[in-house]
């Protein structure tokens, strides 16, 4: 779009921009010595926004309709072929698509409840920064740092946490090496993980609800769990949205942690028996194990594609940004 | 769901001496409250104090030994190894230690997360600045494309980036692995647009006026201005450069220009079939972990306030 005239509010001359045609020629040759100056503060985030966003993305379009491999290099254009053979020919591929889902619905909701329950657990109790910092550590481990220690403490044998159940009678389990434990486990370890970053996020939402609503609620006799239901909920329906995108997105793509706490100790990352093998694992393995990268690309433009229409029926459903407050 | 176990602290966040509500059915909700929290709150740090104790303790007695909380037969010992400060017949005693250099990709991380943090910062900044502050055809356009890339999952740009960097033969060197990140990220520049929009005209004004141009402004007023904020993202993209774990495991196959990430990833598969050395994984683990700690110690609030302002915006 042109630019506007005279500096007002940044966010006003965005918003307005499109109408007052009357200007465009003065605007124009002004966008134009704007962009002199713009050019040089731009050059170095638009080489690598061209480089390794915006190229590779077309580029990334187009392998998934040829047989490209690193080996032998040579691409050829097959069409819809790498499709037609995900859809119909791979039942490796549905297996990813089914182990996925199953990875996202655990992880969503424990992830949700927890973070929605600490998050008002410190809205009513506590402001401390410690609090809120203590939660935000695992958040900020490498993956890999986190998949060791969950690796450790959860060890068939020698681990804590089967030590600890121990005492209680049950196990010990076998949590990454029986088909149906480790993608609950993996989904608990990454809800220890992610938590206390969503419920950080939840927090700050909690935050702009006027407490007199609270308060108001309490003189008519409200119990707390009607004024959850009828004033938290709707109030801070914008940002649990945004949260709940950001999250299942985010799950969609889980792969750190399978890889390293399935990788190493027992054999092939993915298993056991393919038990663990998410989307996101199967197109790293096509693309680097099997030498198939048009496949690959393929599976992830189906990812993509997977991932708006998640999170468009998000936005939807949740009529994210439009507040009850107003 | 949460609220059946704070069944009348309503209203009651610094109300608590009020005389005409329930009292103690508040009180019983406030104490179920911060056991929740309290919980959750060793829950978090558990794992770390866990590693420690691993960390410290003797890997043949640990084999042996029960949970106990305290390290048994406890040591530096561990931590020495890993950092290669034994003679080479010392190591020799215990399994497995001396197929990982700690030294090697402790050195490459921070090589990589220094670098990654100052130019994508840098530039970011000024991309920012840009967007913010400039007004040039199309660049609503062009800002709506660079939020567009935040949409688009890394490993959908990841295979043609490793095409292109191995034709700029540039695989298995500290420069590849930085590539990617090194020029700019999308959130980089929609972090800092935001707090640059935010900041009074008039001021940046005066200094045109005076004669001082576009770059002197950036430098001298704007960037001054948004330290707080520069600091709070450099912060971030060290951490994030730090974590980073797919792009080098798929172009630093040299064991050279290894990140502590996969270094520490790979090294729990080079011990198959046996159990593996927990002791000093851990210790390692604990290590490769320390630089975020540290961050963290010292910009806790900082990180807490950005983190919270980022989901809001």
């Amino acid at each position: 779009m042109s630019s506007t005239a005279p500096p007002a509010s940044e966010e006003a001359a965005i918003a307005a921009n499109p109408q007052k045609p009357k200007q465009s020629l003065f605007r124009a040759t002004q966008g134009d010595a704007g962009w002199r100056v713009a050019f040089w503060f731009l050059l170095p985030s638009l080489i690598g926004f061209l480089t390794f966003f915006l190229i590779p993305g077309l580029r990334g379009l187009y392998i998934a309709f040829t047989d490209w491999n690193l080996i032998a290099n040579s691409g050829s254009f097959i069409g819809l072929d790498n499709f037609e053979r995900l859809l119909n020919d791979d039942p490796q591929f549905w297996n990813s698509m089914r182990v996925t889902a199953w990875y996202v619905f655990l992880n969503i909701v424990s992830q949700t409840i927890l973070s929605v329950t600490i998050a008002v657990m410190m809205d009513r109790l506590t402001n401390s920064i410690f609090v809120r910092g203590v939660m935000l550590l695992p958040y900020l481990m490498p993956n890999v740092i986190v998949a060791l220690l969950w690796l450790w403490m959860l060890d068939g044998n020698l681990g804590v946490v089967n030590d600890f159940l121990g005492f209680f009678g049950i196990g010990p389990v076998n949590f990454f090496t029986d088909t149906t434990n480790v993608i609950p486990t993996i989904a608990g370890i990454n809800t220890w993980r992610h938590m206390g970053y969503t419920a950080l996020l939840i927090f700050a939402g909690l935050q702009t609800i006027p407490k007199g609503l609270y308060e108001a609620g309490a003189l008519d006799g409200s119990t707390e769990a009607q004024m959850f239901r009828s004033i938290t909920i709707p109030l801070l329906r914008p940002v649990l949205a945004l949260v709940l995108v950001l999250t299942i997105v985010g799950s969609f793509q889980v792969f750190d942690t399978v890889q390293v706490a399935t990788g190493g100790l027992s054999g092939q990352p993915g298993g056991p028996a393919n038990a663990s093998r998410v989307i996101y694992l199967y197109i790293f393995q096509n693309a680097f194990n099997f030498n198939d990268m048009g496949y690959a690309a393929a599976i992830s433009v189906v990812l993509v594609i997977l991932l708006l229409v998640v999170t468009v029926i998000q936005m939807r459903l949740l009529r994210a940004g439009e507040s009850d407050l107003a | 769901m949460s609220t059946d176990t704070t069944p009348k602290a309503a209203g009651k966040l610094e109300g608590a001496a009020g005389d005409d509500s329930p009292a103690p059915a508040a009180r019983v909700g406030r104490v179920a409250a911060w056991t929740f929290l309290i919980f959750i709150i060793v829950i978090s740090i558990f794992p770390f104090y866990w590693a420690l104790r691993t960390g410290l303790s003797n890997n043949g007695v640990l084999l042996s030994g029960d949970g106990s909380f305290l390290p048994p037969d406890a040591s530096l010992i561990n931590f020495q190894r890993v950092l290669g400060l034994l003679s080479a017949e010392e190591a020799a005693e215990f399994r497995g230690t001396g197929s990982f250099d700690f030294g090697r990709a402790l050195r490459n991380s921070i090589i990589i997360a220094t670098c990654v943090t100052f130019f994508q910062v840098a530039f970011s900044a000024m991309a920012a600045y840009a967007f913010a502050r400039l007004k040039f055809t199309g660049r609503d356009k062009l800002f709506n494309l660079y939020l567009a890339g935040l949409m688009v999952p890394p490993i959908f740009v990841l295979i043609p980036n490793v095409i292109l960097i191995r034709d700029l033969n540039l695989l298995n060197t500290l420069p590849g692995v930085m590539a990617p990140f090194l020029l700019m990220t999308p959130f980089a520049v929609f972090f800092l647009r935001q707090f640059f929009l935010g900041i009074n005209r008039s001021i940046e004004e005066a200094a045109l006026l005076d004669g001082a141009g576009h770059g002197r402004t950036f430098f001298e007023i704007i960037l001054p201005m948004a330290a707080p904020q520069i600091t709070t993202l450099a912060v971030l993209t060290y951490v994030q450069s730090w974590n980073e774990y797919l792009w080098p495991l798929v172009v630093a196959g040299d064991p050279e220009v290894q990140p502590l990430t996969v270094a520490l990833g790979v090294f729990t598969t080079q011990q198959p079939g046996t159990s593996p050395d927990w002791s000093a994984l851990m210790a390692a683990t604990l290590l490769a972990a320390l630089p975020v700690l540290i961050l963290f110690a010292f910009t806790a609030r900082r990180l807490v306030d950005s983190i919270q302002f980022s989901g809001i915006k």
